[in-house]
C-alpha cells in the first residue's frame, strides 16, 4: 500500500518484474531494436536531408520545386499516419513477389524504417536548408578575394562555419528521431516502448515497467544532448557564433 | 467525418499548452532557485522522453490513483498539455531572452512592476520573435494528436484505421487522411508566414 496525500492507493510495488526471467530480456531486446531502428533510419534521413536540403537552395527552379514538394508534403502529415501508410497501405500496391519477400523479412521493421526516414528526411532537409542559407555569402567572397582557391575557400571557410551552424539543430532533430522511433510499436516492431507495454500487459506492473522505459529514453536522449553540447562548446569560434558563449540563463 | 475528434483535441491542447508554456518559460527565467530549478528539471525531463511514454503514464497510472477509468479524451488532453507545455516553455524562454536587456532596464526605470513590465513591454516583443517557432510547435502538436488513437480515442487516425479494416482499402484510406492532415498543417504554416510579415515592426512602422 502506498500512501500519497489523502489517497490510499491499492498498488504493490514489485521492481523485480523488470529483471525476472523473460522481462529483462524483453527490455534489452527492445533497447537494441530501438537503437537499430533509429540508427538505420537516421542514416537514410540524413542522406535524404542533405540531398533535398541542398536541392532547395539550388539555382534551378524545377529542382527546387521538387525538393519543396517533398519537404512540405512529408513533414506536414503525422509520422503515425505515415507508419500506417507504409505498413498497411503501401505494400498493397507493390508486386506480389516484393510483398512476399517483405512479409518474410520483417515487414514491420522495413515499414518503420521507410516511414521514419522519409518523414525525418523532410525535417532534416528543412534544418539543413536553413543552415546553408544562414552562412553569410560575404565569408566566401572574402576568402576568394584574399587569394584562396574555390576548394580552399570551401575547405577552410564555408564548411567549418556551416558545420558549426548545422550540427546543433541536426542533433536536436536526431534526438527527435530517436524519440519518434517509439511510434514503431504501433505497427508491431518490438522496440523499447513495445517491450515496456508488453511487461505491463503480462504483469500489470505499470509503474515499474514505464519507469524503466522512461529512464532508458531519458538516459539516451540526455547523453546525446550532453556529448553534442560539449562538442559545440569545444569547437565554437570565439566572437563569431555567440551561442556557446551565451550564459545558460 | 472524424476531423472533429482531432480538432476537439488539438484546439484545447494548443491553448492550454501555450498557457502552461508561458508559465514554465517565465519560471525558468526566474531569479529564485526554488522556482527556476523545478521548471528546468521538468522541461529537461519531458524533452528527454517520447510523447507516447507520457500518454502511457497517464493512461495506465491515473486509473490506479483515482481507482476508476478515465475517458481517453481527458487522458490524451492532459498528456498533450504536459508534454507540449515543456516545449513551448523553451520557446517562450528563448523568445524572452531575445528581447534586448535595455527594454527591461527602461521598463524598470519608468517604474513599472514586474507584471506590468512582462505584460506590457517584454511579452509583446517576445511573442513577435516567437511566432515562427511557436507555430511550428503548434503544427507538431496538431500532428501529435494522432497518437491519441493509440489509446483508442476516436480521432482522424483511429477513424481511418477502423474504416480501412472494414473496407480493406488501406492505401486509399491512409492517403486520404494524410491529405486532410496536410491541409490543416500546411494552412497553419502559411498563416504563420503571413502573421510574421504582418507583425514585423518595419511593416507596422510603415503603415502607422
Amino acid at each position: 500500500m502506498l500512501l500519497s496525500g489523502f489517497f490510499v492507493i491499492p498498488y504493490e510495488f514489485r521492481w523485480g518484474v523488470l529483471w525476472e526471467s523473460p522481462h529483462g530480456l524483453w527490455i534489452l531486446d527492445g533497447l537494441l531494436m530501438t537503437l537499430k531502428l533509429s540508427a538505420l533510419s537516421w542514416v537514410f534521413a540524413v542522406i535524404l536531408g542533405i540531398l533535398f536540403g541542398a536541392l532547395r537552395t539550388f539555382p534551378f527552379p524545377p529542382l527546387r520545386a521538387i525538393a519543396t514538394a517533398y519537404v512540405e508534403f512529408f513533414r506536414n502529415v503525422p509520422l503515425l499516419v505515415w507508419l500506417f501508410f507504409w505498413y498497411f497501405g503501401a505494400p498493397e500496391v507493390f508486386p506480389a513477389s516484393v510483398r512476399q519477400w517483405l512479409i518474410h523479412h520483417g515487414m514491420e521493421f522495413w515499414s518503420a524504417v521507410a516511414g521514419i526516414s522519409v518523414y525525418h528526411g523532410a525535417r532534416m532537409a528543412e534544418v539543413i536548408r536553413a543552415g546553408i542559407q544562414s552562412i553569410p555569402k560575404t565569408q566566401f567572397e572574402a576568402g576568394i578575394s584574399s587569394g584562396l582557391s574555390i576548394p580552399q575557400a570551401y575547405r577552410f571557410i564555408v564548411i567549418p562555419i556551416a558545420l558549426r551552424l548545422i550540427v546543433p539543430p541536426v542533433t536536436n532533430e536526431s534526438v527527435n528521431l530517436l524519440k519518434n522511433s517509439s511510434l514503431a510499436m504501433t505497427i508491431g516492431v518490438a522496440e523499447l516502448t513495445f517491450a515496456t507495454r508488453q511487461i505491463e500487459t503480462y504483469t500489470a506492473k505499470a509503474i515499474e515497467a514505464f519507469t524503466a522505459g522512461t529512464l532508458i529514453y531519458l538516459i539516451l536522449c540526455l547523453s546525446i544532448a550532453y556529448v553534442m553540447n560539449r562538442m559545440e562548446r569545444k569547437f565554437a569560434i570565439p566572437g563569431l557564433i555567440a551561442r556557446a558563449e551565451r550564459a545558460e540563463h | 467525418m472524424f476531423t472533429g475528434g482531432t480538432l476537439r483535441l488539438a484546439i484545447p491542447a494548443i491553448l492550454l499548452g501555450f498557457c502552461v508554456g508561458v508559465i514554465l518559460g517565465l519560471a525558468r527565467l526566474a531569479q529564485r532557485p526554488w522556482i527556476h530549478y523545478p521548471a528546468a528539471i521538468y522541461i529537461e525531463f519531458i524533452r528527454g522522453i517520447p510523447l507516447i511514454m507520457v500518454i502511457f503514464w497517464f493512461w495506465y497510472l491515473v486509473p490506479i490513483f483515482l481507482g476508476r477509468p478515465v475517458p481517453e479524451y481527458w487522458v490524451a488532453l492532459t498528456a498533450f498539455v504536459c508534454f507540449e507545455g515543456a516545449y513551448i516553455g523553451e520557446i517562450v524562454r528563448a523568445g524572452i531572452q531575445s528581447v534586448p536587456r535595455g527594454q527591461i532596464d527602461a521598463a524598470t526605470a519608468t517604474g513599472l512592476s514586474y507584471i506590468e513590465m512582462m505584460w506590457g513591454v517584454i511579452l509583446p516583443q517576445a511573442i513577435r520573435n516567437m511566432i515562427p517557432s511557436l507555430v511550428t510547435q503548434f503544427i507538431v502538436l496538431f500532428k501529435d494528436t494522432s497518437l491519441a488513437s493509440i489509446i483508442g480515442m476516436m480521432d482522424l487516425t483511429k477513424a481511418a484505421q477502423t474504416v480501412s479494416q472494414r473496407e480493406l482499402r488501406p492505401f486509399e484510406m491512409y492517403f486520404f487522411i494524410a491529405v486532410i492532415y496536410w491541409v490543416f498543417a500546411y494552412g497553419m504554416s502559411r498563416l504563420s508566414q503571413w502573421l510574421e510579415i504582418r507583425m514585423s515592426p518595419e511593416r507596422s512602422a510603415s503603415c502607422g
